[in-house]
C-alpha cells in the first residue's frame, strides 16, 4: 500500500445491508389452523421462538410437524391464522423485496432435497447466484467450498452429485445449501433422522457449533432425544393441533401431561438424559482444546 | 465495507476495513482486493460494525494471501474467521483438470460407443426378462396380474378415447377434401371412396394411433418407472421378491398390444366416418352411399394388414416405454431424457416398419 493504493474509491455503492433482526422473537405464530379435506391438523396453534436459540419442536408421528415449519416458511397456505417472519407478517414478508425474508433463512428438508442435476458445490451456489449476482464466480466457488468443508464435508465431496452421496452426506450439503447465505434463521426437519449414532452426534455438534459460531436462530423438527437433551435451548411439544408446552426439559418434566411423560420418562428419554452428562464434558473438552490451540498460535 | 489504507510500522501498510462485511456488501470489492500487491503489514477490522462469514473469508483469504496479521477483531468476528480458517485447513484442489481436447475427442467418441454396445447388450437383456417373466406367468398363472392389465388398459385405451377420436376424425376429413381436390382434375372424384377407405384401413389408422400412444403412453410408462426407479419402489419390489417385469412391464405391454389393436380399429372407423361427413357436406355423395361403396372397394385383406400392424405397434411403443423407464439410474433430469427418448425410439421404430410391412403385404399379393 504503500505505493499510494487509495481503495476508498471500489468500494462503490454500498447496500445499507438490511440490519439483521434485533427483535426478540424472529418468529411468532397466533392462532394457527391447517385444514386438510375435514381433518384438521392444527387449529388455534401459537408458538413464540426467540433470536438466537434452538427450538426443538416434537410431537407424535402426523401432529403437523412439518405442516407447522411447511406454514412458516410459507410452502402451505394457513386456513386460519397470523405468522410473523422477523416482525413482518408472512404474506407481506414473501413479497415483499425488500424484507428479502428468502435470503434470511436457510431450509434443510428431511431428504436434503438437493437439486440431482448439480454438484454438491453447484448446489451451494445457486442461492449465491440467486440474491448476489454481482459477486464474482471465483468468489462464489470459493464460499461454495469453505461452506461444504463447514458443513462437515470432506472437500472432494463439492464435485460430486446427489446420487453419489450417502444419506448423511446428503443432509450435510443440505446443510451447507441452507447455510450459503449465513441466514439469521435456519429450518431443519428432522436433521439426524436415518443417521447412525456417531454421524447423528456429530451432526447435533455441528449444528451446535454453528448456532453459536454464526448467532442463528434454529427451528429444529426432531425426534430424536438426543438431539432435544444435547442442542435445544427449549423444546416446544405439539398435541391436540396446538403447542401444549414450550420449555427447557426440566420445565416440560415438571408439567403433568401425560404425553410429555412419557415421551421423555420412557427407556429411550432416560438413556438420552445420560448422554447429555456426555455430551457435555465433550463440549468441555472441546473449549479447552479451543483455548489451547489458541494461546499456542499466538494470534497469528 | 470501506477498506482504507495508512502507514504501518515500516515493513507494510495497513488496511483498515470499516462498516458491514457481509454477503450483500462484498461482491463489487472482491476483485479489487484481489488487486491489492503487498507488502501489507495488517488488517484492522476496529471499524467493522457486522461481518459474516463471506467477510471473515474475504478478511481471512486477504490477510493469508499477503501475510498480514488480523488486528482489532471483534469476538464475533474472530470466531468466524476461525471457523472459516478452520474449513479451510484441507486445502487441496478437488476438481479434476480438464484434459486437451486432443484427449477430450477420442475419450467422447469411446465414451458413446461404449454406450451404443451396453445400450444393445440392456436391450437383450430386457427382452430376455421380458420372454422369462411371460415364461414365469404361464407356468404360475396365478402370478398373472389381470386387475393391473385392466387399469392400464383403461388409461392406454379408454382415457385415449376422445383425442384419438377427434385426430382420426380430423385426419378422415382432411383426406377426403385433398384427394377429392386431386381427384376432381380427373373427374374422378367417386375415388375419394377409394382413397380414403385403403388408406385409412391400411395406414393412417394405425399409424396415426400408434404415434398417439406412444406421445400418451410410451412417455407415461417411461417416467412412471423411471420415476418408480428413483424412489427405489422398483428395489422394494425386487427385495419383496416380487418381479418388477412382471408386475410392472408385463401389465403394460398387454395393455398396449390389446388396446393398439382396439384403437386402430375405431381409429379407422372414425376417420372413414370423418370422410363420409365431408364428402356429404361438399361433394354431394351422400352419407351412407359413402359407407356401402368403403364396402365395396375396400379388400377385406386391407384390414387385415392394419390390424396384423397394431399389436407389433403397440409392443413397440410399450416396451421403449418401459425400457427407458427401467434404465433410469441416477436423477430426474434423466427421467425427462428417457422419456423422451422413448418417444422419440418408439415413433421412429414403428415408421420403419410401417415401411417393411407396406413391401411385405405388397409382396404376399395384398397390395
Amino acid at each position: 500500500m504503500s505505493g499510494g493504493h487509495d481503495l476508498g474509491h471500489v468500494a462503490g455503492e454500498l447496500h445499507d445491508a438490511a440490519k439483521r433482526y434485533a427483535g426478540e422473537y424472529p418468529i411468532r405464530v397466533r392462532g394457527l389452523k391447517n385444514v386438510f379435506g375435514d381433518h384438521a391438523v392444527h387449529e388455534g396453534l401459537d408458538l413464540d421462538v426467540r433470536r438466537g436459540e434452538i427450538l426443538g419442536v416434537v410431537g407424535g408421528s402426523g401432529t403437523g410437524k412439518s405442516v407447522l415449519m411447511r406454514s412458516i416458511i410459507g410452502l402451505q397456505r394457513p386456513s386460519a391464522g397470523e405468522i410473523e417472519l422477523f416482525g413482518h407478517p408472512l404474506g407481506d414478508a414473501l413479497v415483499d423485496g425488500d424484507i428479502d425474508i428468502r435470503s434470511r433463512w436457510g431450509v434443510l428438508f428431511q431428504g436434503g432435497a438437493l437439486f440431482s442435476t448439480l454438484t454438491v458445490a453447484e448446489n451451494v451456489e445457486v442461492p449465491l447466484k440467486e440474491f448476489y449476482p454481482e459477486i464474482s464466480d471465483e468468489l462464489r466457488h470459493e464460499i461454495a467450498r469453505y461452506k461444504v468443508l463447514l458443513s462437515g464435508l470432506p472437500a472432494e465431496a463439492t464435485s460430486k452429485y446427489p446420487s453419489e452421496l450417502s444419506g448423511g452426506m446428503k443432509k450435510r450439503a443440505g446443510l451447507a445449501r441452507a447455510l450459503a447465505l449465513d441466514p439469521e434463521l435456519l429450518f431443519l426437519d428432522e436433521p439426524t433422522a436415518g443417521l447412525d449414532p456417531i454421524g447423528a452426534a456429530a451432526f447435533d455438534a455441528l449444528i451446535d457449533e454453528l448456532q453459536e459460531t454464526l448467532s442463528l436462530t434454529v427451528f429444529l423438527i426432531t425426534h430424536d432425544l438426543d438431539t432435544l437433551y444435547e442442542i435445544c435451548d427449549r423444546v416446544a411439544v405439539i398435541a391436540d393441533k396446538k403447542v401444549i408446552a414450550v420449555g427447557t426439559i426440566p420445565e416440560l418434566l415438571a408439567l403433568d401431561h401425560p404425553w410429555i411423560q412419557e415421551y421423555f420418562n420412557g427407556p429411550r428419554g432416560r438413556a438420552a438424559k445420560d448422554s447429555r452428562k456426555r455430551f457435555d464434558a465433550v463440549r468441555a473438552a472441546r473449549a479447552a482444546q479451543d483455548a489451547v490451540d489458541k494461546s499456542a498460535g499466538g494470534g497469528a | 465495507m470501506v477498506p482504507g489504507s495508512g502507514d504501518g510500522d515500516g515493513q507494510g501498510a495497513t488496511v483498515a476495513f470499516s462498516g458491514p462485511m457481509v454477503v450483500s456488501s462484498l461482491g463489487p470489492i472482491d476483485a479489487s482486493l484481489r488487486a491489492v500487491e503487498g507488502p501489507v503489514a495488517a488488517v484492522d477490522l476496529a471499524a467493522v460494525d457486522e461481518i459474516d462469514t463471506v467477510g471473515a473469508w474475504i478478511v481471512w483469504r486477504f490477510s493469508r494471501r499477503l501475510g498480514a496479521r488480523i488486528v482489532n477483531a471483534s469476538t464475533n468476528a474472530q470466531r468466524l474467521i476461525d471457523a472459516v480458517h478452520k474449513a479451510d485447513a484441507n486445502r487441496e484442489d478437488v476438481s479434476a483438470p480438464r484434459p486437451p481436447l486432443v484427449e477430450r475427442v477420442p475419450l467422447v467418441v469411446g465414451q458413446v460407443t461404449l454406450g451404443l454396445l451396453a445400450g444393445s447388450v440392456a436391450v437383450i437383456s430386457f427382452l430376455g426378462e421380458i420372454i422369462l417373466a411371460i415364461g414365469g406367468t404361464i407356468r404360475h398363472p396365478r402370478r398373472f396380474r389381470i386387475k393391473s392389465v385392466v387399469h392400464q388398459m383403461e388409461l392406454v385405451g379408454i382415457t385415449s378415447l376422445p383425442i384419438i377420436g377427434l385426430m382420426s376424425f380430423l385426419i378422415g376429413i382432411v383426406v377426403a377434401q385433398q384427394g377429392a381436390v386431386q381427384l376432381r382434375q380427373f373427374g374422378a372424384e367417386i375415388y375419394t371412396v377409394n382413397l380414403v377407405g385403403r388408406l385409412t384401413l391400411r395406414e393412417l389408422g394405425v399409424l396415426m394411433t400408434a404415434i398417439m400412444v406412444a406421445g400418451r403412453s410410451g412417455s407415461a410408462f417411461a417416467a412412471q418407472l423411471g420415476t418408480m426407479k428413483l424412489t427405489e419402489e422398483v428395489d422394494a419390489m425386487r427385495t419383496i421378491g416380487v418381479s418388477p417385469v412382471e408386475a410392472l412391464v408385463l401389465p403394460r405391454l398387454l395393455a398396449a398390444v390389446f388396446m393398439m389393436i382396439l384403437l386402430g380399429a375405431y381409429s379407422s372407423a372414425v376417420t372413414i366416418v370423418g370422410g363420409a361427413v365431408l364428402s356429404s357436406l361438399t361433394l354431394g355423395i351422400p352419407f351412407f352411399t359413402f359407407l356401402s361403396r368403403i364396402q365395396e372397394v375396400v379388400p377385406t385383406h386391407d384390414l387385415w394388414v392394419g390390424l396384423a400392424k397394431a399389436p407389433v405397434f403397440g409392443l413397440i411403443v410399450a416396451m421403449s416405454g418401459c425400457y427407458q423407464g427401467m434404465q433410469v439410474k441416477s436423477n430426474a433430469e434423466e427421467v425427462g431424457l428417457r422419456t423422451t427418448s422413448a418417444v422419440v425410439m418408439a415413433i421412429f421404430m414403428v415408421i420403419v416398419l410401417d415401411a417393411f410391412f407396406a413391401v411385405f403385404f405388397t409382396k404376399i399379393g395384398w397390395g
